[in-house]
């Protein structure tokens, strides 16, 4: 049964308020900082030092990896933690749907995807490099977070209460998608079997978008991209809701 | 409790609840009703299916057969969560939160309009006395301190409906009888609980009626002190001298229905244990020995279960 409009929206505010009280308990958390802010620079800079990339090359793919591990740095240990802090049946027995609490989860690291993808912006203006089409590349990293995000939580529907096992899965995942995106490779120079693996990652429509509007150029029309990143939202958003909505209860 | 007029008074009805984890069965149908303003305990060993009942009734997981509701709403839809209260069994505040930042978040899922939450949740940290301490953060309170925030947490709301696994475990007994003194006082002004816990004193101070629940099934159901008959052979006498006696002496002592003997100490089960203690004190002096210890022993929940589970066969 569809809820009404009066119930979407009061779900919708204690989503809101899940994903505040995400905020303000894992931003701090050592796997956040790690996971999302150190790390995909770290791993930037070890390919980029000696190859001799531009810098309009170079900075959509690195806005890429930046809002690819922030936004999927929070959503996958906050089940387990809660878990693992004996918070979540508390959580499930107040009046919010499983999915409520899932989206609040996801709104989380939606938002500081959202925050740190500010970093390479700032960056990229600094170093003189003009973005063409400002609107829908924000647009474009709206989506790409929310995406992200949603892809971050499915890493933690085992129902572990280790934040690290859920890191461990989640590591598994991104680390291929990151060489198989566009990132360090532009798409043209990939072999077609290439392109077609890098088709089924969420990230190459994400990094073909900020190419379009940094560099001017990409391998796959906008609207596409954007169709694409629309699709993997909505099917991990639903997968997000009906796996962790079965595994949920075993987690207690 | 089947019938429309009862139904229509009470808080919590539940026919036939069941639950299986894999092949076993942890709730095995289960009906009982609590009326509103009841205050009603559910008492059993561990894994007895008590949290398990209260998890379903709450929501926290699904039932595969049977029927729940929370004052007329389906056990877990939305509607029933918002009418109650619940305090789960070791659960945790967050950890990392104020005291008064973890009451506004629960205020927020409960949809609490901010200046009645910022109202209620000062009024109950000050009855808890934990306001002083509401800004810092819970991982620096004790056990007894989260506790009571805890209990706070799932009064924010003023929901008619309280759902307690087991509030007062593991605390000292001060912050115990703190909590169970604020339990009576909920109760008196209206609201229902439903209350889980292992230890047959507080069931008895605090319930009205209470349910015992063994292996999944409920093995009794009654006013305490009724239930606390069904055991009162159970209670007992036990007494040490200062030199050993004939266990079978003490057995023929009036009132005595069983001996056992645990080191230099004899427990004489009985009835009446005020009149047997006369009866040893006489004893002891016929046969010219000291007591060097003496003590009267309640049924304990295990001996209360002894009796009634073995009272469910006959």
């Amino acid at each position: 049964m569809m809820p009404s409009v009066a119930t979407a929206l009061q779900q919708l505010r204690r989503s809101l308020a899940i994903a505040r009280k995400d905020i303000r308990i894992y931003y701090s958390k050592g796997p956040v900082v790690i996971f999302g802010l150190l790390f995909p620079v770290f791993l930037f800079l070890s390919f980029l030092i000696g190859r001799h990339l531009t810098v309009d090359f170079m900075m959509p793919g690195l806005l890429g990896m930046i809002l690819f591990f922030t936004a999927t740095a929070i959503s996958p240990i906050v089940v387990p933690w809660e878990t693992m802090g004996r918070t979540l049946e508390r959580l499930m027995s107040c009046p919010v749907a499983n999915g409520t609490i899932i989206l609040g989860d996801i709104l989380a690291s939606f938002i500081f995807g959202l925050g740190i993808s500010l970093v390479p912006i700032i960056i990229t203006l600094a170093l003189g490099v003009a973005i063409s089409s400002p609107a829908i590349l924000a647009l474009a990293i709206i989506l790409g977070a929310f995406c992200f995000a949603s892809l971050g939580n499915l890493f933690s529907i085992p129902p572990t209460n280790l934040p690290a096992t859920a890191n461990m899965i989640a590591s598994v995942v991104k680390f291929p998608l990151v060489f198989i995106s566009g990132i360090f490779i532009s798409l043209d120079e990939l072999p077609a079997w290439g392109q077609a693996i890098a088709y089924i990652s969420p990230l190459t429509y994400f990094t073909d978008i900020a190419r379009h509007c940094i560099a001017g150029r990409g391998h796959i029309p906008v609207a596409i991209d954007i169709l694409a990143l629309l699709a993997f939202s909505l099917v991990f958003l639903v997968l997000d809701i009906k796996l962790h909505s079965r595994t949920m209860p075993k987690r207690i | 409790m089947s019938s429309i007029e009862s139904k229509s008074d009470l808080a919590i009805d539940v026919e036939s609840l069941t639950k299986y984890y894999g092949q076993f069965l942890a709730v095995d149908h289960v009906s009982f009703g609590v009326k509103k303003g009841e205050l009603f305990g559910f008492l059993g060993p561990n894994g007895a299916g008590k949290t398990t009942t209260i998890r379903m009734l709450t929501g926290v997981i699904g039932l595969d057969e049977g029927t729940a509701s929370i004052l007329g709403h389906k056990a877990g839809s939305l509607q029933a969560k918002q009418v109650a209260g619940v305090l789960p069994e070791m659960a945790n505040a967050y950890p990392d939160l104020s005291g008064w930042n973890n009451l506004m978040f629960m205020a927020e899922l409960y949809g609490v309009p901010v200046r009645k939450a910022r109202e209620k949740g000062a009024e109950l940290l000050q009855a808890i006395g934990l306001f002083t301490r509401k800004d810092d953060r819970v991982s620096t309170y004790s056990k007894g301190m989260k506790q009571r925030l805890i209990l706070c947490m799932a009064l924010i709301s003023e929901p008619p409906v309280l759902f307690l696994d087991e509030p007062t475990s593991g605390l000292d007994v001060q912050s115990a009888r703190f909590i169970n003194d604020m339990l009576r006082s909920l109760n008196a002004s209206g609201r229902t609980i439903f209350l889980t816990t292992h230890n047959m004193d507080e069931a008895n101070q605090l319930c009205h009626r209470v349910a015992i629940i063994d292996q999944g099934k409920i093995v009794a159901m009654d006013a305490p002190e009724k239930l606390r008959l069904a055991t009162s052979g159970m209670h007992s006498v036990e007494v040490s001298f200062s030199e050993p006696v004939n266990p079978e002496a003490l057995a023929k002592l009036p009132g005595v229905n069983a001996v056992k003997t645990l080191g230099d100490r004899y427990r004489l089960y009985t009835t009446e244990p005020g009149e047997l203690v006369a009866s040893v004190v006489n004893y002891s002096c016929s046969i010219g020995l000291k007591i060097v210890y003496l003590n009267t022993l309640a049924p304990t929940l295990e001996d209360a279960f002894v009796a009634l589970t073995e009272k469910e066969v006959k």
